[in-house]
């Protein structure tokens, strides 16, 4: 899938956006679109909760803040929801920059949580050694299952799109599969009904945490995918790779013609991004689940990929997009404790997710019909036609 | 009824819903929108089938609000996607969870009576032995595949707007530049969807079950869209991944009544691996539309 990347910038040029007043109309226009957007969401998720419930909308929304951000608890739960949110993103933008369109984040964090349970269940390492050797196993679990794809892209020339749609429901067995198998991971508990689940990790064998309950406390994990997002963040702008990456992306054929090796690249890009949802899967057993159940994935790969795309390539906006998501998962949960219905978060938060696509896409239309103003007025000036056409 | 009757008889019942979606993303994709909100689509129709039918205390009309429900969602992602250029996938995903929570959350709140849609016996037919019964006794909305497949078919091969369609869905610079409004024909494909994706919800929801269950479309969607790429983008071809589909789920539930054990997770796993498979070897055969999942942007290559 290739995004007109280039498009923004020439539609830039022709609307005149270079001088220093549009340039700040243009900024004033997108934040109030912005504002306006959320608004209009918040609304329509306000007009649900009169309708539907007796409560205010008011305490609804207060209730999701203090879940989320009113306490240092709360805001360190949030962080623990962000972590895995926030490392499948970053893998996201490696692939997308690469126009490798990557949506089967959901099934390599699958796969790649499974894969590192084995290795921290049954392997029965040293407790020292095991944390990493479970990490470097679940990010070697998410980069095969990609890889899967990458080979059927390369080898028979299967669109990635669809291949790794299709390897997400594979994966959904595979894990039903391994959980129903006591020589895999199914626990081994006494009770003469095992449940499909895996055993539970040992503290020993759990990423340590910062702090104690009630007071802040949160996963170290969170640092570890805040560097990796900086370091990822690096190597894009600055290395070599970065820049081959994202001649793939905006140009197969220059990219090609200049020697950048699509299978080597993309599907390099393709694996790397499973890496990363497999490493969040990881992170996520070893970090808060500490089980693997049937669906203890719950919808964080498809969160990063949301998180990826709606980043735009941009490394740096995914970090207040994942934690707006973990906030979102955090507030929920308090949400449920107070009586309203908990489905609720799961209408605010797509509401708003839509909120936050309008304003760049209406910015974008708008951008469109001044180019074409433009073009036309140009048009009759020289009585050259054929220039509307061109730029619109 | 023996074994093979009942199985086929699950089998029909699971896969009508499909084939009804089936046939919508079809024409959808054929214009080049591969649209992933499917789910939420026949999760919209599934839960405002059965609010019609308990509102207006009338099964037909429950399956036209099931529609309507359908086409809603369709409507949200058509103008997002090819009037607003957001991406395709962000949309389908929002949706799925927008519709999910939307349903979860009105069906905690609203009290429901359905009305559910009758059965009919085709006469004579159903004395067949061992396909009459699947066949010829079954809700009636399942008979209205009968209109709606042809119908899809007949649109997209046998009229100009299909021919519009598939030229949005191979070249879309080149059917712009014949005068083709390229977003505009992608968005009717994606309402046709909407139709059909609601009344294939309707029809589970109204038809099979008589009631509404909390995310009871259970990926159904996407199941739809593994069966339009095992279809290999033809219609006749999507039915049949549409069967495989909903005989390999009849069998997973089937088989151990029966006194068969088998992996469950083979048996649902298998149709997904043989899209891949068909995929891998019979490429040239399988073609998809050529600019699918692409967004179109006028003067850009």
């Amino acid at each position: 899938m290739e995004e007109p990347a280039g498009s923004e910038t020439l539609l830039a040029k022709v609307a005149g956006t270079t001088t220093r007043t549009s340039r700040r109309n243009r900024l004033l226009a997108n934040i109030a679109l912005y504002v306006v957007a959320m608004a209009l969401a918040l609304a329509v998720s306000s007009v649900l909760i009169v309708a539907a419930t007796e409560a205010a909308p008011f305490d609804v929304f207060h209730a999701m803040y203090e879940g989320s951000l009113s306490r240092p608890s709360a805001i360190g739960l949030t962080l623990d929801r962000a972590m895995p949110i926030l490392i499948v993103a970053v893998g996201g933008i490696i692939a997308t920059r690469a126009a490798m369109f990557n949506i089967g984040l959901e099934g390599q964090l699958m796969v790649g949580g499974l894969v590192g349970a084995v290795v921290a269940l049954k392997l029965g390492l040293p407790a020292g050694a095991a944390l990493p050797l479970t990490l470097v196993a679940s990010a070697v679990g998410g980069a095969l299952w990609a890889g899967i794809a990458s080979l059927l892209r390369f080898w028979r020339g299967v669109d990635v799109v669809i291949s790794t749609l299709l390897l997400n429901f594979v994966a959904i067995e595979v894990l039903s599969f391994a959980l129903n198998k006591s020589w895999l991971l199914q626990e081994t508990s006494s009770n003469t009904q095992k449940l499909p689940q895996s055993d539970r990790l040992e503290p020993a064998y759990q990423i340590t945490r910062i702090g104690e309950q009630p007071g802040f406390s949160v996963s170290t994990g969170i640092f570890l995918a805040v560097i990796l997002a900086g370091v990822v963040m690096f190597a894009l702008a600055r290395t070599r790779w970065g820049f081959r990456l994202k001649m793939l992306g905006m140009n197969p054929n220059a990219a090609r013609a200049a020697g950048v090796s699509m299978a080597a690249v993309g599907g390099g890009a393709l694996v790397m991004s499973g890496a990363f949802a497999g490493l969040a899967g990881g992170v996520v057993f070893a970090g808060t689940a500490f089980r693997i159940q049937p669906g203890y994935s719950a919808n964080i790969g498809n969160d990063g990929l949301l998180c990826a795309l709606i980043a735009r390539r941009n490394v740096a906006a995914t970090l207040p997009v994942a934690f707006f998501f973990g906030a979102m998962r955090a507030g929920g949960g308090f949400l449920a404790a107070t009586g309203v219905p908990r489905y609720l978060v799961d209408v605010v938060q797509p509401l708003l997710v839509l909120a936050a696509l309008l304003p760049p896409a209406v910015l974008f239309l708008w951008d469109r019909r001044q180019a074409l103003r433009l073009a036309r007025s140009e048009a009759d000036s020289h009585d050259e036609p054929a220039l509307i056409g061109a730029a619109a | 009824m023996n074994d093979i009757s009942v199985i086929l008889s699950s089998a029909i019942r699971l896969t009508a819903p499909l084939a009804f979606a089936g046939a919508g993303e079809y024409v959808a994709e054929r214009g080049g929108s591969l649209i992933i909100s499917i789910e939420g689509m026949m999760l919209s129709g599934a839960f405002f089938g059965i609010l019609g039918s308990s509102v207006f205390g009338n099964p037909v009309l429950g399956l036209m609000c099931g529609v309507l429900g359908g086409l809603a969602v369709a409507m949200l992602h058509a103008n997002l996607s090819y009037r607003l250029d957001a991406n395709t996938f962000v949309v389908g995903l929002t949706l799925n969870i927008l519709a999910l929570g939307m349903t979860s959350f009105l069906l905690e709140t609203i009290d429901m009576t359905p009305h559910r849609a009758g059965q009919v016996t085709v006469p004579l037919l159903h004395d067949i032995p061992i396909i009459g019964e699947p066949l010829f006794v079954n809700r009636w909305t399942i008979y209205l595949l009968l209109l709606a497949v042809p119908l899809s078919w007949l649109v997209v091969q046998r009229t100009r707007w299909g021919l519009e369609l598939r030229a949005c869905g191979e070249d879309p610079q080149a059917a712009d530049v014949t005068g083709i409004d390229v977003n505009k024909r992608r968005r009717e494909g994606v309402y046709w969807l909407g139709l059909m994706a609601g009344l294939g919800g309707a029809c589970l929801s109204v038809a099979q079950v008589g009631l509404f269950n909390q995310n009871m479309t259970a990926g159904r969607g996407f199941i739809v869209n593994a069966a339009v790429i095992f279809g290999g983008w033809r219609l006749a071809g999507v039915i049949a991944g549409c069967f495989l589909f909903g005989f390999a789920d009849a069998l997973r539930l089937a088989l151990p009544a029966v006194g068969y054990t088998i992996q469950p997770q083979l048996l649902i796993v298998a149709p997904y691996v043989a899209a891949l498979l068909a995929l891998c070897f019979f490429a040239k055969r399988n073609r998809r539309p050529e600019a699918l999942a692409r967004p179109f942007v006028r003067g850009i290559t």
